[in-house]
């Protein structure tokens, strides 16, 4: 098809506020899946997504309206995948945004938006749920205006659910949305825009095509990072795979690649044909460093392999994850994983539970630090326990957050940024009613548990978004817990100074709850280097005996020593203390359930 | 043909009622079987004769409550048994008339452990037991009245509601009786019990201030005198008494890890590595009896492993040192040097019989806790 009869296009929202479900009736709309076979929601693949209402990796759809091959592609809904969402939004021309009309703007619209605004999309307005009975389209619309310009009364109105006014939105994205312009004639250039792994086919390229034509069987080269590979076949989604010959400029489509390794095709980077390459690669290439780690531990040592393989399976969909093994004194074998923020790090966590049955501890997040040492090295560390002695500065990343709250909770809002040493930039009024802040934090003091926090503080109203801006010096030291002398590996922070004091005292005083009485003194210890901070003691058993032991109970009472015993192995040992692994359950969950 | 077994133990169960805390084989209500069982008592010991050796050394008739069984049936079991340097009979306070005294006395009987438990009312009712504290003074005094010198007492600590004074009102009590032995015993609530259905929350909000009484029974107990010579008994020691060894020896023979026969229902026996407890149910055991047969049993194998696991458990508890040869195999030696480190196990190289194991005191109280380290 010419390219004057394709519009490319994404649909952008706040989670929840009706993006699948639009896509959804769009397919049926223009028949490409019928009544009857519609799954609901048929762009979300994995039920952790459609629990979660949220998508992680994208997909496009081609479907026919009215002469005209519309591209749908699906982007991921959340701040940690802003990347992949800016992405996807560069192999559009336009995108529907879609506001909940009992919501209005949240803080994944304002973020959402500008990054179209920012790829130059042409932004579609649309208020959604109108049929609900608390449903606001004229504020709604004000909002909308307020935020992207233009008049309240061009935005659309309709019912993702009922499918009014779907059909409207596909008349306005052909009439509103600019062709492609790409060069036919050129050199092949198209940008991935998202990957998956396939276990039979290998890596599979979603692809854009910018200029010129790919064919199948061509030899390719993805420029960014020279990974050569022939292209097995071509093809698109109308909803199921479609092989096609040949992919034209303008078109979006995939690349089934045959590689085994995710991590060799990166999204953003561009292919050309390896006979006749472009002279450049597409813009916007970047290469995303994992922003929180954390380590991961099975609770079951001989769960180990099975951590591993999740793990290296899950990698194989997902190029941001990295790990790298890592063993703790008192949790044992175990990964340190890099994530790219919060989110990502709880899918990860909760695909490996439960996808792949595992159990596991996980150590408090952490995020990238940089370290300046006194020799004058600069390092960066992932994990508390790599920390050097002897430091001249510590930096740690910042963000500038975006909170969107009705006006009312401005004062809650701004108490926690500044209890989690934020500093505040500015504040804008959406409506009457709606506030936007902007803030800047150190993203350490984000991600434990910041956005519950906003969220309990806020009955549920604020949304959030945040971008990583820089790097900026801080007084960050090191919190080491110690059980009867024995520093504990797995139980080190890396914490601002002012709140070292109270994090410590926590920390001892639920281990002094949960560490059982040992038979000799334990003391508990929180220290900054040599300097003890905190401290409480476990004291000595004064009786362990069985009560009575004769000729009738002797067995009895070797099994219960046996047990006894058996019950002793399923101990971590620190030193020679043992401490049950609940008790670490209870301090790495400290760290979710009191700030 | 005779064999080497040189200790008995005698199983009467019958009970008046059934203690909330109680988890021995006990009888209740079955006033008219008495004759029945003592006869199949009998009848399963001479059954078992050939395994006793021509003299034995001890004989103990524990219960249930033997004083509760009739007069002339006890009578008649107790003349039926071998004779023994030590012959000892449970008995529960209440049931212990001048009368009873005396038969017991008359048939060979030369030691009485009774079940005084308390001297505290209101605890002797927690504990449902139907003696008052008089009758607890009341019996001592009829068994010494009738000649008895070897006189042991049990109490119990940890009863839901008692004070740390009413621990010492007890043990003073005790003391001014003068009892040859004590034994001493934590309360065990064991889970699912109709007791720690009842009592589990009290004993939870107590457990704190329980743990201390253990340490202050010892404390009480060897300031008074006694020899804690196993980790819930006590005794006068032989160098006060003019030499008279005042352990319970039959006893002693189990936690010395000695061959042991057990007749009765719910008995257990332990003889050349095997061993084997007949059934708890009393019509199956006079059923099988009826017919010339043993009871049921359950038969358990004890394979060098476990009896050198069991000679550590037992001997441990003993304020004797423990020879380590034909132990060592199954002791933890890294446990056994964190031990030392921490004072609890004193290792006592060539002693008389080669190197040898001794709890320190504070090793006895964290008793359980060391052997399962030690154990390997």
């Amino acid at each position: 098809m010419t390219q004057d009869r394709i519009r490319n296009f994404s649909i952008i929202a706040h989670i929840d506020h009706g993006k699948s479900t639009l896509a959804d009736r769009i397919l049926e709309v223009t028949d490409t899946v019928s009544g009857r076979d519609m799954r609901a929601q048929v762009l979300d693949s994995m039920d952790l997504e459609r629990e979660r209402g949220i998508t992680i990796k994208a997909q496009a759809v081609r479907v026919l309206w009215k002469g005209h091959q519309l591209n749908l592609i699906d982007t991921p809904g959340h701040v940690d995948f802003t990347y992949e969402v800016s992405r996807s939004l560069q192999a559009c021309e336009g995108a529907v945004l879609v506001v909940d009309a009992a919501q209005g703007v949240e803080a994944q619209t304002v973020a959402n938006a500008l990054l179209a605004i920012e790829n130059d999309l042409e932004v579609l307005p649309v208020v959604n749920k109108i049929d609900l009975p608390q449903a606001d389209p004229d504020g709604s619309s004000a909002e909308i205006a307020e935020l992207i310009g233009g008049e309240a009364g061009d935005v659309l109105r309709i019912s993702a659910k009922t499918g009014l006014g779907v059909d409207a939105v596909l008349d306005a994205v052909v009439e509103r949305i600019p062709a492609p312009v790409g060069d036919p004639q050129a050199p092949a250039r198209a940008l991935i825009f998202d990957s998956s792994y396939d276990q039979y086919r290998g890596v599979v390229a979603f692809v854009r095509v910018v200029d010129g034509s790919f064919k199948t069987a061509e030899a390719l080269l993805a420029m960014a990072q020279g990974t050569r590979f022939e292209a097995e076949e071509l093809g698109f989604f109308s909803p199921t795979m479609q092989a096609t010959a040949t992919l034209e400029s303008g078109e979006v489509g995939y690349v089934i690649t045959g590689l085994k390794d995710v991590s060799r095709l990166r999204v953003g980077d561009t292919l050309t044909s390896l006979g006749t390459p472009a002279a450049g690669p597409l813009p916007g290439y970047k290469d995303v460093k994992p922003m929180v780690f954390s380590g991961l531990f099975p609770t079951d040592s001989d769960a180990y392999p099975d951590l591993r393989d999740a793990l290296e399976r899950l990698k194989l969909n997902d190029a941001a994850l990295i790990y790298e093994p890592e063993t703790s004194q008192a949790l044992g074998f175990g990964f340190r994983c890099g994530f790219l923020g919060l989110l990502h790090m709880e899918i990860v966590r909760e695909r490996l539970e439960r996808e792949f049955d595992l159990d596991l501890l996980v150590t408090a997040p952490n995020v990238a630090y940089r370290v300046v040492t006194i020799g004058g090295e600069e390092l960066e560390v992932h994990n508390p326990s790599e920390m050097p002695d002897e430091i001249e500065r510590v930096e740690e990343p910042y963000i500038r957050a975006s909170v969107i709250v009705p006006k009312e909770y401005v004062g809650s809002v701004m108490e926690l940024c500044t209890e989690r040493r934020g500093s505040f930039d500015h504040m804008e009024y959406l409506s009457e009613q709606r506030v936007v802040l902007i803030y800047e934090l150190p993203l350490a003091e984000v991600v434990v548990d910041f956005y519950d926090q906003l969220k309990s503080r806020t009955r549920g109203y604020a949304s959030f978004d945040y971008d990583v801006i820089d790097f900026r010096e801080g007084e960050l030291v090191k919190l080491d817990v110690l059980i009867a002398g024995e520093p504990v590996d797995a139980l080190s922070l890396i914490i601002h100074r002012d709140s070292a004091y109270g994090r410590g005292r926590a920390l001892v005083d639920r281990l002094r709850a949960e560490i059982p009485r040992q038979m000799f003194d334990v003391p508990v210890q929180a220290a900054i280097g040599a300097r003890v901070i905190a401290r409480e003691t476990i004291k000595a058993k004064r009786k362990d005996v069985l009560a009575k032991c004769y000729g009738g109970d002797i067995t009895r009472k070797r099994k219960l020593l046996e047990r006894q015993k058996a019950g002793k192995k399923r101990m971590k040992q620190v030193g020679a203390v043992e401490v049950p692994q609940e008790a670490f359950l209870a301090v790495l969950n400290l760290n979710e359930d009191s700030r | 043909m005779t064999g080497a077994v040189r200790h008995l133990y005698v199983h009467l169960p019958f009970c008046a009622h059934r203690c909330g805390y109680c988890d021995f084989v006990t009888v209740v209500g079955r006033g008219g079987e008495h004759r029945s069982y003592v006869g199949a008592l009998l009848a399963e010991l001479e059954l078992e004769r050939s395994l006793l050796a021509a003299e034995v050394e001890t004989v103990f008739v524990g219960g249930g409550t033997p004083t509760l069984t009739e007069a002339a049936e006890l009578r008649r079991l107790l003349e039926a048994l071998p004779s023994a340097g030590e012959v000892t009979v449970e008995a529960n306070p209440e049931t212990v008339t001048p009368e009873v005294a005396r038969l017991l006395r008359e048939s060979g009987v030369n030691r009485v452990s009774l079940g005084a438990q308390t001297f505290q009312a209101e605890l002797l009712q927690v504990l449902e037991r139907r003696a008052a504290p008089w009758d607890v003074r009341r019996a001592f005094y009829h068994l010494r009245d009738a000649g008895f010198d070897n006189i042991s007492l049990d109490l119990i600590y940890g009863i839901p509601g008692q004070a740390a004074a009413d621990l010492e009102a007890d043990i003073d009590e005790a003391l001014a009786l003068g009892p040859e032995h004590l034994s001493c015993y934590e309360l065990e609530a064991k889970p699912g019990t109709r007791f720690t259905h009842r009592h589990g929350e009290e004993l939870v909000r107590q457990s704190d201030a329980l743990e201390g009484y253990f340490e202050r029974v010892v404390g009480k107990l060897t300031e008074a005198g006694y020899r804690w010579y196993e980790t819930a008994n006590f005794c006068l020691p032989a160098e006060r008494e003019g030499g008279r060894d005042l352990r319970a020896h039959h006893n002693l023979a189990y936690w010395l890890g000695r061959d042991y026969l057990g007749v009765g229902i719910g008995a257990v026996s332990t003889v050349a590595g095997r061993r084997w407890q007949n059934t708890p149910r009393l019509p199956l055991y006079v059923a099988s009896s009826g017919r010339g047969e043993p009871p049921p049993r359950d038969l358990e194998e004890l394979s060098t492993d476990v009896r050198r696991r069991e000679r550590v458990m037992l001997g441990l508890r003993l304020d004797e040192p423990l020879t380590l040869a034909g132990v060592s195999g199954v002791l933890d030696g890294d446990a056994l040097t964190r031990l030392e480190a921490l004072d609890l196990v004193i290792r006592d190289r060539g002693g008389p019989s080669g190197d040898a194991l001794t709890l320190t005191p504070r090793g006895r109280l964290l008793g359980g806790g060391v052997t399962a380290e030690l154990l390997a």
